[in-house]
């Protein structure tokens, strides 16, 4: 039995090796399309063999990621400042917070949640109330603002520093967060995907018909119009950031996604992550052995929300707009669709899911294959299918591994070895109900 | 000193037994139109072992989830410790000291044996959502000291230290049921339910917990309650037997007097009665299960 194990072992070994083959051309071939540096392509794709065939150390697990900031920190200075590239990676970036963010509520907690837009909408109209000329009334028509430099400080409109906006951002997406959280506090799996679906919808209905909605004679929103322009980030000690000026937005987005994966390292590995596993696995088990289901899902929903609401904020400033149609729940299917394609509670693979699809969104889609189709003879663009193109990508993953890019253990256990939680949806788990405790 | 001063009845100085740790009073469920149980009224002396029985879908399991919190009695109290806890959430029934087992095992699959146990300590540990992203100096004592704890609690039931970071589904039967119990008294429980902690045991197996029983109650002055079918073990450790058919309390006493009550005979055997009630009852509700 054990040398069975250890050939297929070897086996797996041997096809993951020739995937890492083929895929240096890939990745080179790709990164000339995008116009990404060459030789920092090549140092991405060593680092991932790397920490591909000695995933067993944690060391080398640990150092490649430390190894991997350090790359993304210096890619910048080897890119053109105004280029294509590093607008998509700091798109990229942005898109990485939020899916780290989802991570925490998917992942770790295990609570679909199909509304995760919700947070992306709020954190952008946090940064469009708190740094635009949109409440034009604010400070008797003069304007108020903190904390911010010139230009700003003497519009119209509330102007405060783009740090406080993302400290509001943060309370008001935790809030909502929570508040998503506890109408599904009862229920369980496809249940609570539905709720959270029609709420993230509930958010993205309100701005596009908040230009209807008044409060003290004041607009919630500028509804389809938009809220725009949105002022430029305005760190202290720093010069105003420039719209053409990339560098400074690419490391304000890559530090937002440092945090995030520090808090998701920290919480895996903690206290509240075990207990985050143990609900996942056994709700019943987990409640008769200490632990909070109420307040434990609840920290699931508000961690994983602040991180949307900081990434909406930061792309409100970046886009410059708060556009109600960006809002839509294709939004809340594309940051999940990284999260799966990535590994569901993989840290690396979220992380790399969330770039890959990126990427291929905002640029391989409509850059590099967008004219195929006329190419043979079709009458079509491909960004007009770009959502097919991500169904069946997942379609695909489903199929061939549907553990993700870079795995998660325990999911891995579950999803390939159908080890885990199936024993426990079964009849035994819903006769006993810990919630009726609580009616 | 300290506990003197902090234990309510002055007649339960040296810990023996006597005083009640846990009582119910006419607890009753009703699900639907079915009384599940039906005013049960029961003691557990501190420091005591003992049992409760029943054919299968006598309500044993259904008042063992009233106790934990799982379930809200529909008529009736409990009170642990001389509070009342009924309705209180389980989690915070285990963190006033009552741990259970379950009777279809009931670990976290993915998570490692170590893990398991860690997690059953949840109640006893203070980080949050700040103190686990900052990981204090406090913080990362106490993930040290709950890992000891954990590992010390697994080699107490007798999972040895190569066994401690397998996944808890790897583990063999017999391992799983021990791991099932070192969870749950990772946070020094004061009241520890076992349900039916011997099904699917071999009688080697089965005399070794009981042992262990004994031993937990002695050394760590831990009071047990448990749902057993496995009579021999049954009769062998309890002190106090309280016998429930179709949700009612039928019997109570000690293991002789049970043995002897004409209803338990019934209540396992149908009318004809027979003197090795016990027995059949054994062959009978082999199969356990929900």
């Amino acid at each position: 039995m054990s040398a069975a194990a250890t050939t297929l072992r070897a086996r797996v070994e041997t096809r993951t090796l020739i995937v890492l083959v083929i895929a240096l051309p890939v990745i080179l071939w790709m990164a000339s399309e995008i116009e990404m540096n060459l030789f920092m392509a090549f140092v991405l794709w060593a680092l991932i063999v790397v920490r591909t065939v000695l995933h067993d150390n944690p060391v080398v697990v640990r150092g490649t990621v430390v190894a991997l900031v350090v790359w993304a920190i210096l890619l910048p200075f080897l890119q053109e400042e105004g280029g294509g590239f590093l607008e998509d990676a700091t798109l990229a970036l942005a898109y990485t917070s939020f899916a780290l963010g989802l991570n925490i509520i998917v992942g770790f907690a295990g609570l679909l949640d199909l509304g995760y837009v919700a947070f992306f909408a709020l954190g952008s109209l946090t940064a469009g109330w708190f740094m635009s000329g949109f409440f034009s009334g604010a400070g008797g028509g003069e304007g108020f603002s903190l904390l911010v430099g010139e230009p700003a400080s003497t519009l119209p409109g509330i102007h405060m520093n783009f740090l406080l906006v993302i400290i509001i951002a943060v309370v008001i997406t935790t809030i909502a967060g929570m508040l998503i959280g506890l109408p599904t506090l009862r229920l369980r799996g496809d249940y609570i995907a539905i709720v959270t679906l029609a709420f993230g919808e509930i958010i993205g209905r309100v701005v596009i018909n908040g230009d209807e909605i008044t409060i003290g004679g004041e607009k919630l929103t500028n509804g389809r119009q938009g809220i725009t322009p949105v002022d430029k980030i305005d760190l202290p000690f720093l010069e105003p950031f420039q719209s053409l000026e990339l560098r400074p937005w690419y490391f304000v987005a890559l530090a937002i996604v440092v945090i995030a994966l520090f808090v998701n390292y920290r919480l895996r590995d903690s206290r509240l992550g075990r207990a985050w596993i143990a609900l996942r696995e056994d709700e019943v088990a987990a409640a008769s052995m200490g632990v909070p289901l109420v307040k434990t899902k609840l920290l699931a929903y508000g961690t994983g929300a602040a991180f949307g609401g900081v990434a909406g904020a930061f792309l409100a400033s970046y886009l410059n707009t708060v556009n109600a149609d960006q809002f839509a729940f294709s939004f809340s299917i594309f940051v999940l669709a990284m999260v799966i394609l990535g590994g569901i509670g993989s840290i690396e693979g979220v992380v790399l899911g969330a770039i890959v699809l990126s990427f291929i969104n905002n640029n391989l889609i409509p850059d590099v294959f967008n004219d195929y189709p006329s190419k043979i003879g079709l009458d079509f663009d491909l960004t007009e299918l770009s959502f097919g193109i991500f169904g069946f990508l997942l379609v695909i993953m489903m199929v061939l591994r549907p553990q993700g890019l870079i795995p998660e253990r325990r999911r891995k256990m579950e999803l390939v070895e159908h080890i885990g939680t199936g024993a426990t949806t079964g009849v035994g788990a819903d006769e006993e109900t810990p919630h009726e405790a609580r009616a | 000193m300290n506990e003197a001063a902090t234990t309510p009845a002055p007649s339960s100085d040296g810990g023996l037994a006597g005083r009640p740790l846990l009582t119910t009073e006419n607890v009753t469920k009703v699900f639907g139109g079915l009384v599940a149980v039906e005013d049960i009224t029961f003691q557990i002396p501190e420091r005591s072992i003992v049992s409760i029985i029943g054919p299968n879908g006598a309500g044993k399991t259904t008042f063992f989830n009233m106790l934990t919190g799982l379930y809200r009695p529909t008529y009736g109290r409990v009170y642990f410790n001389g509070r009342n806890v009924t309705g209180r959430r389980p989690d915070l029934i285990m963190k006033d000291g009552v741990a259970r087992t379950f009777q279809n095992i009931r670990l976290f699959a993915t998570m490692t044996a170590l893990e398991n146990v860690m997690v059953g300590q949840n109640a006893r540990m203070r980080a949050g959502l700040f103190g686990s992203i900052l990981r204090m100096p406090w913080v990362r004592n106490e993930e040290r000291a709950v890992e000891q704890k954990a590992r010390e609690t697994l080699s107490y039931v007798g999972i040895p230290e190569r066994q401690h970071e397998q996944l808890s589904v790897n583990l063999s039967y017999g391992d799983q049921r021990r791991l099932e119990i070192a969870r749950a008294l990772a946070s020094d429980p004061k009241l520890l339910l076992l349900d039916e902690p011997t099904a699917g045991m071999n009688p080697q197996e089965s005399a070794e917990l009981t042992a262990f029983m004994r031993r937990l109650r002695d050394e760590r002055g831990v009071t047990i309650l448990l749902i057993e079918h496995d009579m021999q073990v049954v009769m062998g450790v309890s002190e106090h037997i309280t016998v429930l058919d179709h949700g009612q309390k039928i019997a109570e006493g000690t293991p002789e007097e049970v043995r002897e009550n004409p209803r338990v005979v019934e209540a396992y055997l149908g009318t004809q009665g027979g003197k090795d009630a016990e027995a059949g009852a054994t062959r009978r509700e082999d199969g356990g299960g929900v």
